[in-house]
């Protein structure tokens, strides 16, 4: 007897059966009760059914392929561990870029992950609904690689092991963590624009080229490897991002205005966030790849102009504020050095003035900038640390109503003088970094005058350590922030005379002589 | 006009309203054309303090680090509330001087722009 065997099921077929075909439209309850959120954003979805699945990867080859990543990764990591990995760095100083930069992702990873869930449980199409979700655990995926990454070097060197308290608290990590919390209260449309297009597809390679490639030229396979375990998926990412853009702009024209708002406003927005990211990549790196600046023209101006070129085809126009964004590269990642350096208390991270060749690799990067700004003020502060004067300003800072990044940044057109905004809602004044961040408060005052700012709630006493007294005599609110903080103090101050450094310079010889 | 869309009824409060600083108000400073200081500082003060207090020792215990401080002709300076020119009495409190919660005061020293005229 000939047994019938049926055909096996084609990619696309399957992936059909496994997705699509999960899907049912409810009855008992109108569809629009199920799904409350898709419509009160504004955007029009006519046929949830035009909605191209990018990617057509089902949840059981998802399991498989990220199995197999995973086992890939541990493995480079223990045997990371295994040869005592932290010790190849090409310098210590390397480590505080791992600090500032893995103290602050995986909060923000997590986030990433709620907001993707959410989405998910929220679209009405079972193709975004699936790819969501399947972001969603990537999400969750780099925020658990990036502890584990975090607690190799934890063990050897200072101020790593508190960044999940920092997070909310500490005034450095406000930027990142207003950027989600932004994006997480927004409906799931504009949720898609600014996390899954503006952070993932206009600016992702900002990001991950000072990690990957930063961690790959100073020696840091472990970090490394997380990098590009965790970039393998950003490339879905990525295409989910823009299929949204261009399912929304296909849907319905009343779409446009609101989408061009949103990308105006997450563009800008991520391209404060990455300040710090540029910051690193000029100043942190012991053996840099290239500058922001360059980073900058390749990976926003060049590619940014091509994709936005791409999109005129549906009325897009290139965000607002592109051209400032231009004029700023020469600049930002000094201005935010400079501000980091002079609190060398308030980060658990050290900063350092840069060595005389690094001075002359910012000149030769930033000719139109570097001599003629940051240059002289870098060398009086060496001079004053040699006078032992190291530079400490005791202060706490002015912020951004919107962005929440200290409010450090020059009026356009004029680099010698601070750019100030200021705007006034319901009788009060609140203040911005720029016009962008203005207008994106003008737009939705109700939302940000509840913008958490660390200095302004320190006074008020809301950042206080348990057990302070606020009945005392000579209760000061803000007084005990570094407490509050969790702060350790052998992670902060100055690179030069740290402990890092000299665990680094001492574990080092003891691999090379007797 | 608000592009605030929400599903339900949407009314919180301000986080810096002037009545969560007990009795106290926000003030920020910044020295133009002196950006070493990286932002301007703020500081909660009763609106009776003497500005000519926030002078002697907020200002100076931020600025003096900076070689300029020194050469400051006080008679010179030039005030700035947000971006509206003002003149400031020091013998006057901030209520006196017109300054309320949040300004931000800004002061010109005409002549010193910075370590070698960097704007730093």
């Amino acid at each position: 007897m000939d047994m019938k065997v049926a055909k096996k099921l084609g990619l696309k077929e399957r992936y059909t059966m496994m997705t699509r075909d999960l899907a049912w439209d409810t009855t008992f309850q109108p569809m629009d009760k199920v799904f409350p959120q898709v419509g009160y954003e504004g955007i029009k979805i006519h046929d949830w059914d035009k909605w191209e699945d990018p990617f057509r990867l089902t949840m059981d080859a998802y399991w498989k392929y990220q199995a197999e990543k995973e086992r890939k990764l541990y493995a480079i990591l223990d045997a990371f561990n295994q040869n005592n990995g932290h010790l190849s760095v090409t310098d210590a100083r390397y480590i505080n870029v791992l600090k500032l930069f893995l103290g602050s992702t995986p909060p923000l990873e997590l986030m990433a992950a709620r907001g993707f869930s959410m989405v998910a449980r929220q679209m009405v199409g079972a193709g975004p609904r699936v790819a969501c979700m399947m972001q969603s655990v990537d999400e969750y995926r780099h925020f658990q690689t990036q502890i584990h990454s975090i607690s190799n070097y934890n063990r050897f060197y200072n101020g790593l092991d508190e960044f999940a308290h920092q997070q909310s608290r500490m005034w450095y990590l406000s930027d990142g963590k207003s950027f989600f919390d932004d994006a997480i209260t927004a409906g799931p449309f504009e949720f898609m624009v600014a996390i899954g297009f503006a952070f993932e597809y206009v600016l992702t390679n900002i990001l991950f080229v000072p990690f990957i490639s930063g961690a790959a030229y100073n020696g840091d396979m472990a970090a490394m490897t997380v990098g590009f375990s965790a970039q393998s998926d950003e490339a879905r990412h990525m295409t989910l991002g823009l299929e949204c853009i261009k399912f929304m702009l296909e849907q319905d024209p009343d779409n446009l205005p609101i989408v061009q708002r949103w990308i105006d406003k997450w563009t800008w927005r991520g391209t404060r966030k990455l300040a710090s990211v540029g910051m690193m990549m000029d100043y942190m790196l012991p053996k840099r790849i290239m500058s922001f600046k360059e980073a900058w023209e390749i990976y926003f101006e060049q590619n940014g102009t091509a994709l936005f070129t791409d999109l005129a085809r549906y009325g897009i126009k290139v965000p607002k504020c592109f051209e400032q964004t231009i004029e700023e590269k020469e600049h930002i990642t000094h201005q935010s050095w400079i501000g980091f350096y002079m609190k060398p208390d308030a980060t658990p991270f050290h900063t350092w003035m840069p060595q005389p060749e690094e001075l002359d690799w910012l000149s030769e990067k930033y000719p139109n900038t570097f001599d003629k700004y940051y240059r002289p003020v870098y060398e009086y502060w060496i001079e004053q640390e040699k006078a032992g004067n190291r530079f400490n300003n005791k202060t706490q800072p002015m912020n951004c109503q919107v962005c929440v990044s200290t409010i450090k940044f020059n009026e356009p057109g004029d680099p010698m003088e601070m750019c100030f905004r200021e705007t006034e809602y319901k009788g009060e004044k609140f203040h911005f970094c720029s016009d962008h961040c203005k207008e994106i408060f003008e737009d939705e005052p109700e939302k940000y005058v509840q913008t958490f700012i660390s200095s302004h709630a320190a006074l008020q006493g809301k950042c206080e350590p348990e057990g302070t007294d606020v009945n005392a005599h000579d209760y000061r609110p803000g007084a005990r922030m570094h407490a509050y903080w969790r702060m350790d103090k052998r992670a902060s101050g100055d690179f030069n005379g740290s402990e890092d450094q000299k665990n680094f310079a001492k574990w080092r010889a003891q691999a090379t002589r007797n | 006009m608000t592009q605030l869309k929400t599903l339900a009824p949407y009314d919180f409060p301000s986080s810096d309203a002037v009545d969560n600083y007990a009795g106290r108000q926000l003030l920020y400073i910044n020295w133009e054309r002196h950006r070493m200081f990286s932002r301007p500082f703020v500081l909660a003060l009763p609106p009776e303090t003497l500005f000519g207090e926030i002078i002697d020792t907020h200002m100076t215990d931020c600025f003096s680090y900076h070689p300029d401080w020194a050469q400051i002709d006080w008679s010179a300076v030039q005030w700035l509330n947000g971006s509206r020119p003002v003149v400031l009495d020091r013998n006057k409190s901030l209520a006196d001087n017109g300054i309320g919660h949040k300004d931000l005061i800004r002061f010109i020293t005409p002549g010193l722009d910075g370590i070698a005229g960097s704007g730093y």
